[in-house]
């Protein structure tokens, strides 16, 4: 049996939202590495996995998908019955859950990405960090935890009071930025500081670490 | 109780939750939001989404913020009736619609929505458009829809053989962006203008363009 796979690489933020989904429903399967400094990702074969040339792509027997938010619903959807539950049963709790999802993407995400290319990433390469770009977007994820701690203060985790898919999907990021002097910002919002100290020691938050 | 939605049928993102509502059949009613006046920045819209931006939606004791969540929630509650929009029947077939949803969201929203806001909204704010910033997106758009102009030779739609939401959230600034003179981008490329011809002519579409108003700069 062919078994489900992963396309990507372990540092990779989108590539852990992944591997941390497959480690919350206990299933087998193999990360396929993929060279992203020697641009592995921007040739064939990689591009028939994606042709946007990013990883992650992957594979569940001969079903394929890219996308890494797609990815973890299809896992999260097909194995439902195993592992930790990361859905919110009922149609009113999964479109809370939704909201969560895109809240991540477009509010949270674009921020602090940039937060960690800027002073993490940007190093791998040998350039220097731009503080005023580190300003600036420090202030626009500040508001973004605002609303955030005033959500955690109201339930323990984003969505629901259990742990699902939107906690899951800003650990890598986070785990990152914990690195960095950006963490004083989780740090001085109290449910924001206990929620990112909870989702961080999951033991599946601590397997894809390397 | 009809659903209400929050927000200006002008508004992208209000467009896309119109245009999935009109796909469904479902009733609803349309309360207007004055941005100019910056209603949605007053506490109590906050008290709907702290986000401080339009489509809002109530259904009963549910508030829903984000269009892409709105349009999920609608198409479930209603999938029985109108348009499959998200082939809930089947888990892979429902995952490639995620998929092609997710490449929207966040390889086509961000080109897109740079052009659109440098070309409608920054001439509206009494400032000069940034070429640069027009030029660079535009190539960054250009390489997304070469994917599209492969994927669509081998599908109707981008998630398949039938219209999904992973089509529909194209609709509002694909609209904009064709009343732009970069509309080239989608008509050098007969795949996707056909495509995007096919979009236009949803019963849903003539329902909800007539209410996106907003003109663009012409360059």
């Amino acid at each position: 049996m062919a078994g489900i796979k992963v396309f990507g690489h372990p540092a990779s933020t989108a590539t852990r939202r992944v591997l941390i989904a497959l480690h919350e429903k206990d299933l087998d399967f193999e990360l396929v590495h993929v060279e992203l400094k020697d641009g592995e990702h921007k040739k064939e074969p990689f591009l028939s996995r994606n042709p946007f040339g990013k990883v992650p792509a992957f594979e569940d027997g001969d079903f394929k998908l890219f996308e890494s938010r797609a990815i973890t619903q299809y896992i999260a959807h097909e194995y439902a019955d195993k592992g930790n539950q990361l859905l919110s049963p009922g149609s009113k709790s999964m479109a809370i859950l939704a909201m969560g999802m895109e809240i991540e993407a477009h509010e949270f995400d674009s921020v602090a990405s940039k937060l960690g290319w800027e002073q993490i990433f940007k190093n791998f390469f040998g350039l220097t960090t731009d503080q005023t770009v580190v300003k600036e977007e420090e202030v626009k994820l500040g508001k973004v935890l605002d609303n955030y701690e005033a959500r955690l203060g109201e339930s323990k985790y984003m969505a629901s009071d259990h742990f699902t898919l939107v906690d899951l999907h800003h650990i890598p990021v986070i785990q990152y930025l914990l690195g960095t002097p950006t963490k004083k910002l989780f740090e001085e919002r109290p449910h924001v500081s206990a929620w990112v100290a909870d989702i961080t020691s999951r033991p599946s938050s601590q397997k894809i670490l390397v | 109780m009809a659903m209400k939605v929050y927000g200006n049928g002008m508004s992208v993102c209000v467009a896309r939750v119109l245009l999935c509502l009109h796909e469904k059949e479902t009733e609803f009613e349309l309360v207007p939001v004055d941005l100019f006046a910056c209603h949605h920045k007053l506490p109590s819209f906050l008290s709907m989404n702290p986000f401080g931006q339009v489509p809002v939606l109530q259904d009963d004791d549910l508030t829903l913020f984000e269009s892409r969540a709105i349009t999920a929630y609608i198409a479930e509650k209603h999938k029985d009736k109108g348009t499959d929009l998200t082939r809930h029947a089947d888990a892979k077939e429902a995952a490639i619609v995620k998929l092609w949803s997710e490449v929207e969201s966040h390889h086509f929203n961000p080109a897109i929505s740079a052009v659109i806001h440098q070309l409608i909204v920054v001439p509206l704010q009494g400032k000069t458009p940034d070429a640069a910033i027009v030029e660079e997106n535009l190539e960054k758009l250009g390489k997304v829809l070469d994917v599209y102009e492969e994927k669509l030779g081998k599908t109707k739609y981008l998630a398949g053989d039938s219209y999904t939401l992973a089509d529909l959230h194209h609709v509002p600034y694909t609209y904009y962006f064709m009343k732009t003179c970069h509309a080239g981008l989608v008509n050098d490329r007969p795949k996707v203008k056909a495509w995007w011809e096919d979009l236009c002519s949803r019963p849903a579409f003539l329902k909800v363009s007539p209410g996106l108003t907003v003109a663009p700069a012409t360059n």
